[in-house]
């Protein structure tokens, strides 16, 4: 397979973290502890939904000490394309789902003197699992936690349990917000920063480290697109002998898996790069939407991310 | 104009320019990368009331390189005797300092590479220094039979100025002790030693 082990698990827990958070608890079928992870590491999950398969990835939060779990957040969005409205509606306790290997895109920097973790919303994931590596490794680092209320406030009630005075909240109904600029210039020379959240906030603070002088190499971010719509278009799979047609609700990679081919991919969210393809022509327009190729590669038009990125046109040919 | 190596770990200055970004400018300099400062902040005079500049003038004493620095008027300059105490203040600045401050490099590969490995020590990503190479294209290299290091190397192969084993300089280079590795050049036929040639100067 194109996105490497898969491990089958069973839904142990389900958990109403808050009113569109669940957070499922997943122990592997075969009995054998589940792979150690490095924080910031998420899975793939699969999902048959009557046939339509969904794939998503999901930070990792937290894994049981001897590997007989691990556990995954999922936020509900409403314009979901099917997977975290699966995952809300369809699947129960004791289901079983099939993951990837974990895969980190998102790890700490070790060699850091200090560690600034700023999460927004669903964002807090991987956040929450940095924070409790950072706290076991005895690292020094603080957490900035920006929520919509206090309603949202399950993972940050364990938060403060476990980080104490080192969590600093921010609730987005009392008009509290992140303040960049107060937090980012007095740190010492070594801190790195990690944000994940949504996509406004994270451009946000990125520029804001930028404003205070910060070097890029000390600011990580993670954001997992879903990949977005469009009209439908037609892709050709020039080693495959391949024709098939992209339709408006799916991805170019899942309709080339539809289509029976097994092209290369790990996030599925336009971060890590896996799926990569040369382009051999385009008649129409190339929508890139990933956040992994340069603006100069995504101009020259040799290149695209099948997961995120689709055609606004009639045909596209593939180097697949 | 040098050819770039097929090897990986063979570092590459990009030269220096001055982040606007930067709240703060620490430059570390020996001999003659004082030049590179010198043209890089002379384009940016609204960063020296920000700036502090470490300088050795190890092998350009006397060109009195130090006194074109003074005049661009830094906010601190501290000219030291030798890199050894030079490295020794850095690392107390770094120690002190916060981020927004961008980390400089100049002057010979060894010098850098020492200057790279000290802030490395505090956390410092190495990509994130901007380094630029000036003078001598004189080595340090790390013998990695006795772990000798032998600074100045000019020469490849050379004698290890500590076993005295016959070494091949290659450009494998370590960023953890900021120097080449030298390997044993007559390990299969002892007193088959190829030419020097001065490939470092």
């Amino acid at each position: 397979m194109s996105g490497g082990v898969e491990i089958l698990v069973r839904v142990a827990d389900i958990e109403q973290a808050t009113a569109t958070v669940r957070r499922f608890t997943l122990a592997p079928l075969s009995g054998e502890p589940l792979p150690v992870y490095s924080a910031g590491a998420h899975v793939v999950v699969t999902m048959d939904d009557d046939g339509h398969r969904i794939r998503n990835p999901y930070s990792l939060i937290s894994r049981a000490q001897d590997g007989s779990h691990y556990r995954i957040g999922v936020l509900k969005t409403p314009n979901s394309r099917g997977g975290s409205i699966y995952l809300h509606e369809k699947v129960c306790e004791g289901d079983e789902l099939v993951i990837t290997m974990p895969v980190n895109l998102f790890p700490i920097v070790r060699t850091g003197r200090k560690h600034v973790l700023v999460a927004g919303g669903i964002g807090v994931t991987p956040i929450y699992a940095m924070a409790e590596e950072l706290r076991a490794a005895s690292a020094p680092y603080e957490i900035h936690y920006a929520m919509r209320d206090a309603s949202c406030g399950a993972f940050a009630d364990e938060l403060v349990e476990m980080h104490g005075d080192k969590v600093r909240l921010y609730r987005d109904d009392a008009q509290e917000v992140i303040r960049v600029d107060a937090i980012l210039p007095h740190q010492p020379l070594g801190t790195h920063l990690y944000v994940c959240g949504p996509e406004g906030m994270i451009d946000a603070i990125l520029a804001g480290g930028r404003k205070a002088g910060w070097p890029v190499e000390n600011l990580h971010s993670e954001r997992f697109l879903a990949p977005m719509g469009g009209a439908p278009f037609s892709v050709a799979l020039a080693k495959a002998g391949i024709t098939a047609t992209v339709r408006s609700d799916q991805s170019l990679l899942e309709a080339i898996e539809e289509a029976g081919v097994d092209a290369p991919y790990l996030c599925r969210g336009g971060a890590c790069g896996q799926c990569e393809t040369r382009v051999i022509s385009a008649d129409g327009e190339l929508i890139h939407n990933d956040h992994y190729l340069s603006d100069e590669e995504k101009a020259s038009g040799a290149k695209i991310m099948t997961c995120v990125s689709r055609l606004k046109g009639r045909e596209l040919v593939l180097d697949l | 104009m040098t050819t770039l190596s097929d090897i990986k770990s063979r570092p590459i200055y990009a030269g220096l320019k001055v982040d606007e970004y930067a709240r703060r400018h620490l430059v570390a300099a020996e001999g003659e990368g004082a030049r590179a400062v010198i043209e890089a902040f002379s384009m940016a005079p609204e960063a020296l009331d920000r700036t502090t500049i470490l300088y050795c003038p190890g092998g350009s004493a006397g060109q009195d390189h130090e006194t074109a620095l003074a005049d661009l008027a830094p906010d601190l300059i501290h000219v030291a005797p030798s890199i050894e105490t030079l490295l020794v203040r850095l690392k107390g600045m770094l120690n002190t300092a916060t981020m927004g401050t961008r980390l400089y490099a100049t002057g010979t590969e060894g010098f850098i590479g020492q200057v790279v490995a000290a802030a490395v020590g505090f956390g410092v990503d190495h990509h994130s220094i901007f380094t630029e190479h000036r003078g001598s294209l004189a080595r340090r290299v790390q013998c990695v039979h006795c772990k000798g290091m032998t600074d100045n190397v000019t020469a490849t192969p050379f004698t290890c100025s500590h076993c005295g084993l016959t070494l091949f300089v290659r450009d494998h280079y370590s960023r953890r002790l900021g120097a080449f590795q030298g390997v044993c050049v007559d390990a299969e036929e002892p007193g088959v030693i190829p030419p020097a040639e001065e490939l470092y100067k």
